[in-house]
């Protein structure tokens, strides 16, 4: 039995049924780290110390549950008490958070095996991985290029069977096109739904923790694990977390209403892509659901306001990052004053895409250019929030392509922002309505993973899964196999 | 609509705390430039006008807690992640002019 082969659920049963401990479900993912790590660099740091030990826990009786002993790897976007977190900056080189994360502490309750920090645009800002401090992630189909970002580390980890499970963050659509352009499955949550306490903040009104998988079922539990009202998040939804789990198993659309969004789909979006996506509609008929075209005339502008929204929120976001209290300090000589050493640890910390939103936020929220800006992006915000609940009067999910494209190579947008831009067109409406939305694996083109996009009303998640299940038993039946048997083999 | 100087740049700059060099800030002027041609599409959206603005996406109220003490993090493993402190405080340049 090759361990790192079975998804979260067949691991689980495994280890309860006594066929294996997590002791050797951790070890065999640390030696295949140690095996591929190298030409995919997935991960920022691994943690196998505390892996190992985390899964003797679970071995000796002491943590359960329906993932115990399975392990998962965290963006590095979450805080780690002990474990160095990075969020992909060098202005946090080496810093050792004192506490965890709400997601890190009901994830190790729940015996899972955190197995280390997966790697990240900076600060989740871009679409490729490429703006991590620490070198790019590569995408397991295709070592050549780009696993999606912000978080490509995440996925590329799942992707490659270096975890069954890991943790992503969704600000623009930074868990679901990595999952779209590796093959995996990947679900923002309904804003709110999980917790944000100790997820270093890029945009707070969009920063959204889900779950990335093999499986729909395997996104669901960890869904359901990470999920549910804290406290210690005051934007967090005092309600019970939608029945995920159970909708991935019943996996029936049957009489469900699925409208196709006009406005994504055709120019700007890959022929290939476009074809994937057309499939698997068709397919989504043939299961029982009601196909129909539904227009969201304000998503056309859901890019510009979300490139106004984030970056304002980003620029008094990172203002923390000062030079005083965490990371890096930079120039402090005794003769400069403190806003010069904060002005040349900023400059010396941050990447050039970080230092880009900064400025720009800032512009869009100077007197003079607020209203026609950040003022006009928020209205613009609302509207596009009415043509979410607008679609939602007639139909029960809405869907799209996830990514306008397939993996792209390496390098190649790196000097164009607008073109990196433009990877979040469909991903970035539900960041701005605050639903949940889903990327689950609809073909390939031109030998690279497509992602078809599930859209679902606030605290409707659990209609992703079924969605996503149905398409994904449904494809499978057709192929004979997941997606992600079609990769190729990485060399070990 | 846009066109933003290099010294708008350079004013930004300072705003956000960033010890930007000329090359970085004659780099940023013309991508800023570019992004902003973009992202002002959104003054064309004229049903916009008497809509409210969303600044949250659930409606949100705020939550209190009881005002009572409760255990917090501990100084000393704060204090380990500052690049400087001293005397259980972080450590700060000065912030006045010397004499």
């Amino acid at each position: 039995m090759n361990l790192t082969r079975l998804t979260a659920v067949q691991t689980a049963a495994a280890i309860a049924s006594g066929e294996v401990s997590a002791v050797e479900v951790a070890r065999a993912h640390l030696d295949r780290i140690a095996a591929v790590d190298g030409a995919v660099h997935a991960f920022l740091h691994v943690d196998a110390e505390g892996a190992l030990a985390q899964a003797a826990r679970v071995d000796a009786g002491e943590l359960s549950g329906p993932l115990a002993g399975v392990p998962v790897a965290l963006k590095d976007v979450l805080v780690t008490k002990g474990i160095p977190t990075t969020v992909g900056s060098r202005i946090l080189e080496g810093w050792v958070p004192p506490y965890d994360a709400t997601v890190t502490e009901r994830l190790k309750a729940a015996g899972l095996v955190v197995l280390g920090k997966t790697n990240m645009d900076e600060f989740a800002m871009g679409s490729s991985t490429e703006h991590s401090a620490y070198g790019p992630t590569h995408n397991p189909w295709d070592l050549t290029r780009i696993p999606g970002g912000s978080g490509g580390g995440s996925a590329a980890a799942v992707a490659s069977y270096e975890a069954p499970l890991a943790v992503g963050t969704d600000t623009g659509g930074s868990i679901r096109q990595p999952a779209a352009v590796t093959g995996t499955v990947g679900v923002k949550p309904t804003y709110g739904g999980v917790s944000r306490y100790g997820l270093v903040a890029f945009s707070s009104s969009l920063d959204q923790a889900g779950p990335c998988a093999r499986t729909v079922l395997d996104a669901a539990l960890l869904h359901e694990a990470m999920a549910g009202h804290d406290p210690r998040d005051s934007t967090s939804i005092d309600a019970p977390v939608p029945p995920v789990v159970e909708a991935a198993r019943r996996a029936d659309v049957t009489g469900l209403r699925v409208g196709v969004v006009r406005e994504l789909t055709g120019d700007g979006y890959e022929a290939g892509v476009q074809e994937r996506f057309d499939e698997c509609v068709a397919l989504l008929t043939e299961l029982g659901a009601t196909v129909s075209q539904v227009s969201c005339p304000h998503f056309a502008y859901a890019l510009p306001a979300y490139y106004l929204i984030a970056p304002s929120e980003a620029s008094s976001n990172l203002a923390r990052f000062d030079s005083v209290r965490y990371g890096l300090r930079v120039g402090d000589d005794g003769a400069r004053s403190l806003e010069e050493v904060m002005s040349l640890t900023r400059a010396q910390g941050f990447g050039v895409e970080v230092k880009r939103r900064i400025v720009l936020g800032t512009y869009a929220l100077s007197s003079g250019y607020y209203d026609a800006y950040y003022g006009q992006a928020q209205k613009v915000r609302t509207l596009i929030t009415r043509d979410f609940t607008d679609a939602f009067t007639s139909v029960d999910v809405l869907v799209s392509p996830a990514s306008p494209g397939v993996a792209f190579p390496l390098g190649a947008k790196l000097d164009d922002p607008l073109a990196m831009y433009r990877q979040d067109l469909a991903t970035i409406p539900s960041n701005l309505y605050g639903g949940p939305a889903m990327s689950v694996p609809a073909g390939l083109s031109e030998g690279l993973p497509v992602g078809l996009q599930v859209m679902a009303p606030t605290m409707r998640d659990d209609l992703l899964y079924l969605v996503g299940g149905a398409l994904e038993a449904a494809l499978h039946d057709r192929w004979g196999s997941p997606l992600l048997a079609s990769a190729p083999e990485l060399e070990v | 609509m846009p066109e933003i100087t290099r010294e708008q740049v350079a004013h930004l700059a300072r705003l956000s705390r960033l010890a930007l060099d000329d090359d970085e800030l004659d780099g940023l002027a013309a991508q800023l430039d570019v992004i902003l041609v973009a992202v002002a599409q959104i003054s064309q959206v004229t049903d916009a006008a008497d809509v409210p603005p969303t600044t949250h996406a659930v409606p949100v109220e705020n939550v209190t807690r009881p005002d009572v003490v409760a255990p917090s993090l501990d100084r000393d493993a704060v204090l380990a992640g500052a690049p400087y402190a001293e005397d259980g405080r972080f450590r700060v340049p000065r912030i006045l002019d010397a004499e």
